[in-house]
Parts: C-alpha cells; structure tokens; sequence
C-alpha cells in the first residue's frame, strides 16, 4: 500500500542548526496494516508523518521515493497527495474550519480529492448521509448539523476529524498523536473510536503516539524511531505479546538509557 | 445650520454609501472571508475609475466600461494573490506593493493627467436620471448603487455556497484544514482576492462615473472605509442569521458610515479631519469587542459559576 524507499528528511541544511531529521527510512506498509509509530522526542516520528503527507518534500537523493496504491507522490504538493490519504492533527484545532458549520465541515470533507466546481457546496441527499454519520459518534452532534465548528468541545472536534478524515475511505489515515492534547478519559474515547473506524472499514493506518501503552494495545505492528531511523519493527504475534517492559529495555538498549526522562514513561 | 441642509447631506449621504457599499462587499471577502487585510484596494479602487474615465472619454458605453473596469480589478487581485502566495511575500506587505504600484499605473491608464473628468458625457447617473421622474442625478446614484448592491450581494450568496466557493472560506478560516482534504489553498486565495479587487475595481467606476470625474488620489484610506464600513454593519446589525443577512449588514454598515460622516460634517467638523476621523472609528469599533470580552471574564470572576468546574464541559462530551 505505503512503500517509502531510502527517505532522508534534513533541515535547515549547511547551517548550525542542521538538523537530520529523517536518516535513510524505508518502510513498507501492507494493506490493512495499522501501525503504531513510538519514540521519543525529536526521534522524527512526526517528521515521517509529514512526508508522507507532504507538508514539506523529503531531500532529493537518487533512490528516494514515496510510492502509495501504485502512485508516485514523492514530488507530488500536499493538497494533491489529500486525494489518497485521511489525516488527524495534534491540535483539535487544525483538522476543522471553526467559523464554518459542522455540515459544511463534511461536505468539504466528503469531495476530498474530487474536483470542486460550482454545484451548491452541499446537497439534501448528503445531509441525510451526514446524520446516520455523526450518529456513530455518539455525541449528538447529528442534531447541531448547522452548529458552528467553534463551539464544540476539542473531544468533539477531533470525533470530526475522525470522521471527516474517514468519510471518504481514504487509502491511508494519518494520525499524529492526535489524543495528546486530550484530557485521559477524552482520549480513552477518541481512540476507541479511531479503533472502530480503522477495523470496520480496514483502513491502512499510521498512528503516531507517545503512549506506549496504546501503541501496544491498537494496531497489528508497531514501529520505535530513535534519532530519524526504524529502530524496531515488530507485528502479527511478536506485537502482541509485547509489554511495556519489552518496550522500555528495547528503547534503552538503541538510545542508551537517556529515555527514563523522556515523557513516554509517565504514560 | 437647518434641518433642511442636513436631510439633504443625508441623501446624499444614502445614494454616497449605497455607491460605495459594492467596494465595502468586496473588502469583505478580504478581511472576513479569507482573513486577508487587503490594502491594495486603495490602488485597485482608483483603477476603476481610471478605466472607465478612459474608455468612456473614448465613446464606449457607459455600463460596458463597468465590465472592463471589473476585468482590470480581477487582474490586480490576482497580483496581489500571486505576490503573496507563489513569491511568499506577507500579506500586508504584497497588498502595499500592488497599491504602490498601482498609482503608476493609475497614471499610465489616465494618460499622465491625475484627472479625466466626465462632464457632457453621458454617464451611468445622468442615464438613470433621464429616466426618473425629477431627473435627480443623487436618487439616480441611489438606485444604481441599491441594483448593484442587490445583484453583487446574490452573486455572492450563490458564489460562496458552491463547492469552490466553500473552500475559499474554509482556506480563509484553516488553511491545513482546506489542504488536508485537497484544497489547493494558493489558488483560492489569489481567487477570492479577484473577486474582491472585482467588486472594489467596479465600485471606483461607479462612484467616479456618479461624481463626474476620476481622480488619481480618489482611492486614498478606501480600505479604512471598507474596514469602517463592514464593522459598523457588524456592530449595528449583530451577527446572526444566515449570510445574506450578514452581507446586507455590510451595505448598511457602508451607508451609516456616509450617514456619521455627513453628520460629523455638518455639526463642524473640518473636512481634513475626516480621515483621522475614519481611522479613530475603526481603531475603536475594532476595541469594542475586546473592551466587551475583558469586562465580561472580569464578571465571571467575581460570581464563579458552581456547574461549570470541570472547564466548561458538560458530563455528556468526549
């Protein structure tokens, strides 16, 4: 599905504050693949995310590709490669227009990746569509269709991120820590939630985190970044016996104990 | 000083604001919808006029002149638009280089001279005031700028519920947003600032065409106007209801502000005060909401509200 071959990520480069964010990561994702993405900070966990989204392009070495579904989108701009792939911020704030309507934040969500002419921006048959979806979360959001983004809850925004990043089956979800600015029991919801619309519709996954035991818990392989490079890559059976514990010897072995101080653990 | 002066200011004042509220829609797709101060509408305004004083003075129809003087803000919009996005230059300082330029320019349209006027020639205001009963050239002005305004303000309702027209808002309220889900936000930004030079390009003819003339320096503190106009409208009218409302707002705010003007006036106020005067209602309007917002968590302090413990949200959220 994802095949990033030999991807190198440096910034600010020729000064003193290079910075080599993203060392030579191939990586190869299967269809249906939900991987979690840990390590500590500045381990370029997010910086991966963002390459594949293509927030900014990845360093023009020979060899370097970023290949989804079939498609070169190793050169390809951001709003272009939006076609394939769903994505959830950090901030609750990012992934909605707040002084827009929640239906109108659908309708936008809906023709990810399809032409926009000048057909009325949402339709009766849609609405209807809208309100079975926003049933799903729970949240009575399905009766505020034309409620202000603004004036719901960061829970609620990211439940329609999920959602908005999901309506359209994308061929991969993005998701960079996006509970991390949630309070625990929020979060709790917000990623069983994430866990419900990955397996029901089997969308290939990345999710980054800095909770290890949510990288254990969801998703069928997990992936450790230290300094810009795949540390571990594990799935299937070995992923699921994994313990915190298994996590926490294997990160101090790659980065030499540095990580008792790292946040990681107070998750 | 009579009564009967002042309630002739304040017609003037109406058909003033009424000519002038097709630029203030215009400043509001900048300053509302994309969130973009705008500042090249101070040149963009006077090209309209030069473009109509031109053509007009070459024979061409009076509302024909209308469209080109349309076409030539679209063109200065897209300037803007490119400065800022494709070059990256900020959005202030790429709206203060068009409008710079712009002046040159100005001149080269109106053939070196800072002013063409239109006198014996047949103009959108002396056709309209043939046909009215009284012939009155300000009533003319009146209905010309209520008819634009309604059509500009149709345009714009159909044009901004469109698909197109929906990501150039959501572009203007979260730029990653309208990216995340494939907007590709550089062009719809040069696109709404066209459509917004459009509009003001159109304005400038229609006012020089109402005035008689075109004057290289008539776009100086336009966007000020603007800006003054839109917040007054905000202010006075609230915001509520749907879109439509919010744009016959901004025609009302333009209108009010023509009304303060024309009052200011005539209770003494010298006309070379008028522009800090413009500014001191914009700095202010622009105020009121923050004064409001200080005082108002201030109240909460002194009576905390007991339900509200857990950050305002309720039991039922995520």
């Amino acid at each position: 599905m994802l095949k990033m071959t030999k991807i190198y990520k440096t910034f600010n480069r020729d000064t003193i504050n290079e910075k080599k964010a993203i060392r030579s990561v191939s990586l190869h994702l299967y269809p249906g693949d939900f991987v979690t993405v840990i390590g500590g900070n500045g381990a370029g966990k997010s910086t991966l995310l963002n390459l594949v989204a293509g927030v900014y392009p990845c360093d023009g070495i020979t060899g370097s590709s970023i290949v989804l579904g079939g498609n070169d989108i190793t050169r390809a701009p951001e709003y272009k490669r939006a076609k394939y792939m769903g994505r959830v911020f950090q901030d609750p704030m990012r992934g909605t227009a707040a002084n827009m309507e929640i239906e109108e934040n659908l309708a936008i969500a809906y023709r990810r990746g399809k032409r926009r002419g000048l057909k009325w921006g949402i339709t009766k048959k849609e609405r209807e569509f809208y309100h079975e979806k926003l049933k799903i979360l729970g949240l009575g959001l399905e009766d505020r269709m034309t409620s202000k983004v603004g004036l719901l809850s960061g829970g609620q925004r990211q439940a329609l991120t999920l959602l908005m990043a999901t309506l359209k089956k994308p061929d991969l979800l993005l998701l960079d820590e996006h509970t991390a600015a949630l309070d625990p029991k929020t979060a709790k919801n917000i990623l069983q939630l994430t866990y419900e619309l990955v397996s029901g519709q089997q969308l290939t996954t990345m999710m980054v985190t800095h909770n290890m035991r949510d990288a254990i818990k969801y998703g069928n392989r997990l992936i450790m970044m230290d300094e810009g490079k795949i540390v571990f890559d594990v799935s299937g059976e070995a992923k699921g016996k994994l313990t915190v514990e298994d996590l926490l010897e294997k990160f101090e072995a790659v980065s030499g104990g540095e990580f008792a101080n790292d946040r990681m653990l107070l998750a | 000083m009579n009564i009967t002066t002042l309630l002739l200011d304040m017609k003037g004042a109406v058909s003033q604001g009424m000519l002038w509220s097709i630029m203030t829609l215009g400043v509001y797709i900048s300053f509302r919808l994309l969130d973009y101060a705008d500042l090249s509408v101070d040149g963009t305004f006077a090209t309209g006029g030069a473009v109509t004083a031109v053509l007009m003075s070459k024979g061409m129809d009076p509302y024909l002149s209308l469209v080109f003087a349309l076409l030539a803000g679209l063109a200065c919009g897209a300037v803007t638009g490119i400065l800022n996005t494709k070059l990256k230059i900020p959005s202030l300082l790429a709206g203060i280089l068009t409008m710079i330029a712009l002046y040159s320019v100005n001149l080269h349209i109106m053939d070196g001279k800072a002013n063409i006027p239109l006198l014996g020639t047949d103009t959108i205001a002396t056709k309209a005031a043939a046909r009215l009963p009284g012939g009155d050239k300000v009533i003319a002005g009146m209905v010309i700028g209520l008819v634009f305004a309604a059509a500009v303000i149709a345009f714009m309702y159909w044009f901004f519920g469109t698909e197109t027209g929906s990501v150039i808002r959501a572009t203007g309220n979260n730029e990653y947003m309208a990216r995340a889900f494939g907007v590709n936000t550089d062009t719809m930004v040069i696109l709404g600032l066209m459509i917004s030079n459009g509009f003001v390009s159109l304005s400038g003819a229609m006012v020089a065409q109402c005035q008689g003339y075109a004057d290289v320096g008539m776009g100086i503190g336009t966007v000020v106007i603007g800006l003054a106009s839109v917040i007054i409208g905000e202010v006075i009218m609230g915001d509520r209801f749907n879109f439509a409302y919010k744009l016959v707002a901004v025609v009302v705010g333009s209108i009010i502000y023509r009304m303060i003007i024309a009052l200011v006036l005539f209770l003494g106020l010298k006309s070379y005060d008028l522009k800090l005067f413009t500014a001191i209602i914009v700095a202010a309007a622009l105020a009121i909401p923050v004064a409001v917002n200080k005082f108002s968590s201030k109240k909460s302090i002194a009576e905390p509200d007991v339900s509200d413990t857990d950050g305002g949200r309720s039991p039922s959220d995520v």
